[in-house]
């Protein structure tokens, strides 16, 4: 027995590099067949922090070779075994050794510095988007455990689906009946958070027709996994159709209807609205601002 | 052979035991500013409730001040006489930062009494509560230093006023000092930059 | 009827457990307890464990007490990893897995809870208790006392936390109980008031550690030890004790205003009534990043020894790495706000934090190249503490790679809360801090208990940790690439993601495998001790520490050593020793009061928990008065005669 288990042992040394090994086979053939939804974007935003990313990671390569070099080169030259390597015990600085390393991080810092503070800036969520088509603006509401769209010029609202017309700017106002959440499609852009009580913003253009996933990025309860919804970037055409189909649509989205809908559900179903109370999104960030005198203040 | 080591270890202990009391003061700091923070953000969130001008009342709080910066005043006079050991002298003057700290603390509680009377309690507005947390962790903080001070006064009236007792009375007076010092800021963030 | 039932609180009972898991992690708590409480009565030794272990104010023990509690909390922590991976790995489609999501959201939030306050904090501070005093030449802490109730707090946190799987339930809130999910309206349960309890409790006794060991640091190193002839290690735990100092009152005002609001309805942070959730995002993350840099630091510094010592070389730098140390601990206050980029501050204000968090990257890197380079023209011997460092520098290089990136906001806004971020900060904390623990460990327990540990099985450990990591963390950097949001119970079946996470579910299988090497390691080590002592310096080291016999004894030094260089004792330990001179020394009494304190601190916590009001002022009180009746103890100090130290002196080994 003792044996059997000695002959395991002795291939012990073989599992790591095979378990690795493994490891790199496997994601190569994995992402061969996936693709990645951060890199695989369809929105302008997308696009750009995708392209920052892959500027970062190869800045930052200029500092891991090195290191992985000297590491390995170091540790096998100079293991103890090694009777023939230099053997400075008291070596225990050089100043220019050290201002290398002071230094080469910190400019290759200071170049991403500047790509920070101008990426914040023209990648901000709240600033808008230049392009020639006029802007479409649509109010999100997230509620225990959907998400809510509401077109305030047009008038429609529907319950987890989201249809855009593609390079049209969406500017999006977003606040939460609920608590915190995170409005992420990772194919269009980046995400903002939701917050009862406020309302941030964030700018989107689809570039390509599609379908595309969206979910909430902040947990917040226990039917945060089935807020999952789906954005539809469409043809200015079909866009239009779709408006008028949900206009033509009989459910109305009142306040009262409202008060229904943002009880917890996890339902995941899309429904649309044909006609929507106009003050709806005010009047949901204002209930948390000051005390209502209908509404039961056990919301608080 | 080990008095002089005896004397040198308390002389060090000393040492220890003040500094250390410093950086707890100073995590007592940290502790303060957190709550100030708190309530510089949530200073206007009255939620349709009242704002500072309309309960505070200035010549209240000031009668409180002086109640209080008096007491700090004593409480060094009280440390002085403790150093000259003279203990009779000592007692008389904690009692009185005794009194002074207790009749702050009563009208503190006082006010915040009338408040919740009124429906002004911390449960009416996001500033009521940082108000009330704030003044009531000073005077929490307040309550701490009298069960303290009382507990230094009966070992003072039992025992000689031992190089140990002289110690901790050293503290205390530290932290009835800073104390003071906190309630300065409260006096002049929260009551006279709310209420003006 | 209705004073009885105020008596009562909340308790009922419908908070005991339900269904087989919930059963399974009561069960092994409840029998484990017992199971020890048999043991040591079967052996008769409840007097032996008061008056040896729990009343003992000597750091050295309080150290192994320490370090005991963490590692079961380790198994505890991984434990809800493995139900995590298995959730994760089985809930796809039409599959909901083997939890449901609200007690998946509470194992999720157990596991970061255990793993940052009671192994993370936990295992700190076992190794700086078992280390700083003998490394800066002192016997004991500045207040020993407080180090009792210090530790007595963070068991007292413990048990709440354990208790809360037995009855009860946790937080569904996530390790930081954001609200206002975590605020009463949207969590009306016993949940989160047992995670802010039992995390007060805990925290006060690292602030108080944080206290002690800052001032201990400052004022009793030995003579001729100025500031920069002291070892790395404990340079590192001033660093990290100065941002205990200032980073966890906030966390004590933050958990206190979350309670009022819960408890006493007021709103600091609720959804309406003028509460604003984003104070509590800012506090909590201004408390939570300095954390993060508190428990990394002393890792670092292990790092530091351990190369210095393996690779037969001075550290490479020394300056430069205690510069490094005081860059980062000043800088750890300039860059919370990268935790919430997408909470929509403004692009200045996230362009701001975004540079001060990448600038970090700097002295940490630094740190890098100057232990690199003590391996350079070194003699090195790749014993586990070695081990550990090179898995430590390759990961960490990597995880902090992923780190620079996210400090980009606009990057941020696409990988804030994806598995990206989960695997980023995994990487730091397990290759950074946990690695950094083992490798401690392994290297300074011979000296606390005079034998070695088993070499074999260390490596068998470490291999199985390194494997396991990767297999379990590469498929969630891809899969946050991919889209995935954290703390999902449940995925569609046509994003296939599945095969990723059971990829990450066999390499929680390797990590468990690892653990369980490392507890073999113990028992095995334990059983073969007469055969592998350790003598006062068995890896022929270069610091303080290892100028004293193995085990240690229980009075440090017999004589305070005096000391000239840095490294003094490698410089000296081939000199004659010395004829040394005895001196009385004073040493603490034993006491039980940080056990009864602590005690009290229980019964405060369970109080507010349950609502037991009555319960709150007893604990208040009975702390309170148990404090003062120690003020009042004048002998708490006993002198052991130089005739009594030249004896058990004698019967050592002797050292330079």
């Amino acid at each position: 027995m003792l044996q059997k288990l000695s002959k395991i042992l002795k291939l012990a040394p073989l599992v790591p590099p095979v378990m690795f090994t493994a490891l790199i086979v496997f994601i190569w053939v994995y992402m061969h067949h996936r693709g990645m939804a951060l890199f695989d974007t369809h929105g302008i935003m997308a696009t750009k922090e995708r392209n920052l990313f892959i500027f970062g990671l190869l800045l930052s390569i200029i500092v891991v070779v090195p290191v992985f070099a000297l590491l390995f080169s170091f540790a096998w030259r100079y293991r103890e075994q090694n009777t023939k390597a230099y053997y400075s015990p008291e070596l225990a600085g050089n100043r220019r050794a050290e201002t290398v390393w002071w230094l080469i991080p910190g400019v290759l810092i200071l170049i991403l510095s500047v790509v920070t503070w101008n990426s914040s800036h023209s990648l901000d969520p709240f600033r808008p988007l230049a392009s020639s088509n006029a802007p479409l603006k649509v109010q999100v509401i997230s509620l225990d455990w959907r998400w809510l769209f509401i077109y305030p010029d047009q008038h429609v609202a529907s319950i987890n689906s989201l249809y855009i017309p593609t390079d049209t700017p969406i500017e999006l106002s977003l606040t939460s009946d609920a608590p915190m959440n995170s409005f992420w499609v990772p194919q269009l852009s980046g995400q903002i958070y939701t917050m009862p009580g406020m309302s941030t913003q964030l700018h989107i253009m689809a570039d390509k027709i599609g379908s595309y996933r969206g979910e909430s990025a902040n947990i917040s309860g226990k039917g945060f996994s089935d807020m999952v919804f789906t954005t539809h970037a469409v043809s200015e055409a079909d866009f239009n159709g779709w408006v008028q189909h949900a206009q033509q649509d009989g459910a109305k989205l009142t306040h009262a209807t409202y008060t229904q809908l943002a009880k917890p559900n996890t339902d995941r179903g899309v429904y649309t609205y044909g006609f929507v109370d106009p003050s709806l999104y005010t009047w949901v960030i204002d209930k948390y601002m000051m005390p209502q005198t209908n509404t039961t203040e056990q919301q608080l | 052979m080990s008095e002089p080591t005896a004397i040198a270890q308390t002389n060090t202990n000393t040492e220890k035991t003040l500094f250390g009391f410093w950086v707890y003061i100073m995590t007592d700091c940290v502790l303060f500013a957190s709550l100030f923070a708190t309530f510089a953000v949530l200073r206007t969130s009255t939620f349709g409730g009242p704002t500072g001008v309309q309960i505070f009342h200035l010549p209240y709080i000031l009668v409180e001040t002086i109640a209080l910066l008096t007491s700090s005043f004593t409480c060094g006079l009280a440390l002085l006489s403790a150093r000259q050991n003279d203990k009779r002298t000592s007692l008389l003057w904690f009692g009185i930062t005794f009194a002074l700290g207790a009749l702050f603390l009563g009208m503190e509680l006082s006010e915040f009494h009338k408040l919740a009377l009124d429906g002004n309690g911390w449960q009416r507005s996001g500033f009521l509560s940082s108000y009330f947390t704030l003044v009531g962790t000073h005077g929490l903080h307040i309550t701490i230093g009298l069960l303290w001070m009382g507990v230094l006064m009966v070992q003072a009236v039992r025992k000689d006023l031992s190089d140990g007792l002289l110690k901790r009375l050293t503290l205390f007076s530290m932290f009835w000092h800073f104390l003071d010092v906190v309630w300065i800021f409260i006096f002049t963030v929260v009551y006279l930059m709310g209420a003006l | 009827m209705n004073h009885f039932a105020g008596f009562l609180g909340r308790l009922s009972w419908q908070y005991l457990p339900h269904g087989a898991i919930m059963w399974g992690g009561a069960l092994s708590f409840v029998f484990g307890g017992l199971a020890v409480v048999a043991l040591v009565t079967y052996l008769k030794r409840w007097k032996w464990l008061w008056k040896e272990w729990l009343t003992s104010l000597d750091a050295k023990k309080i150290g192994v007490m320490y370090l005991i509690i963490s590692l079961i909390m380790l198994l505890r922590g991984l434990g809800d990893a493995a139900l995590m991976r298995a959730q994760q790995a089985t809930s796809v489609g039409d599959s909901h897995g083997i939890l449901d999501p609200a007690h998946f959201q509470q194992i999720f939030s157990a596991h970061g809870s255990i793993m940052i306050f009671f192994v993370g904090m936990g295992f700190m501070f076992a190794l700086i208790n078992l280390v700083v005093p003998l490394q800066i030449g002192s016997r004991d802490v500045a207040f020993p006392f407080l180090n009792s109730i210090s530790f007595w707090l963070f068991a007292a946190g413990m048990v709440l936390i354990n208790l809360s799987l037995v009855f009860g339930e946790f937080s569904a809130a996530g390790w930081l109980a954001y609200p206002p999910l975590s605020e009463a309206a949207f969590s009306p349960g016993v949940g989160v008031d047992y995670w802010i309890w039992a995390l007060q409790i805990a925290g006060i006794g690292s602030l108080l550690s944080g206290i002690n060991f800052f001032v201990t640091i400052m004022k009793m190193r030995t003579k001729g030890m100025n500031l920069m002839k002291m070892p790395m290690f404990s340079w590192s735990v001033l660093g990290a004790m100065s941002l205990v100092i200032v980073a966890f009152p906030i966390l004590t005002v933050t958990l206190t205003l979350l309670a009022l609001d819960r408890a006493f309805g007021m709103h600091f942070f609720t959804a309406g009534g003028g509460g604003n959730a984003m104070m509590y995002v800012n506090l909590i993350w201004a408390w939570g990043h300095p954390e993060v840099y508190i428990v990394i630091l002393p890792a670092f510094s292990i790092f530091s020894e351990v190369v210095a010592t393996f690779s037969r070389k001075r550290l490479f730098g020394y300056t430069s790495m205690v510069w490094a140390i005081w860059a980062i601990v000043f800088l750890s206050f300039t860059v919370w706000l990268h935790h919430f980029f997408t909470m929509g501050a403004g692009a200045d204000v996230n362009a701001f934090f975004g540079i001060m968090t990448m600038i970090i990257a700097v002295p940490t890197g630094v740190k890098m190249f100057n232990w690199i380079f003590t391996m350079y023209r070194g003699r090195i011997r790749f014993t586990t503490p070695m081990l550990w460092f090179m898995g430590f520098v390759v990961m960490f290089t990597i995880g902090g790679v992923a780190g620079v990136l996210l400090a980009v906001p606009p990057i941020d806004f696409q990988m804030h809360n994806s598995l990206f971020l989960v695997a980023h900060f995994h990487t730091m904390i397990v290759t950074g801090v946990l690695f950094g623990y083992f490798a401690g460990a392994t290297y300074w327990l011979p000296k606390i208990f005079g034998f070695k540990l088993n070499e074999r099985l260390g490596k068998y450990a470490f291999w199985c940790w390194l494997v396991g990591f990767v297999l379990a963390f590469v498929p969630l950097y891809i899969l946050g690439l991919m889209g995935a949001t954290r703390r999902m119970d449940h995925y569609d079946a046509s994003l296939g993601w599945q095969p990723l996470f059971i990829v990450a579910g066999v390499g929680v299988l390797f990590v468990l495998a690892g653990v369980g090497f490392q507890l073999l390691q113990v028992v095995y080590s334990i059983w073969k001790r007469k055969e592998n002592t350790a003598g006062g310096d068995p890896w022929d080291a270069r610091t303080l520490e290892w100028a004293t016999p193995s085990p240690v004894p229980f009075y440090n030094y017999a004589v305070l050593p005096e000391i000239t260089d840095r490294d003094d004792f490698w410089l000296h330990k081939h000199d004659k020793p010395a004829k040394p001179h005895y001196e009385d020394i004073e040493l603490p009494k034993n006491t039980g009061m940080g056990v009864i304190v602590a005690g009290f601190a229980f019964l405060f916590g369970f109080g507010f928990v349950w609502h037991l009001w009555w319960l709150v002022l007893l604990g208040a009180a009975g702390a309170v008065v148990t404090l003062i009746i120690r003020s009042t103890d004048e002998e708490t100090e006993y002198v052991l005669t130089a005739e009594e130290v030249r004896k058990l002196d004698a019967k050592q080994e002797r050292y330079a």
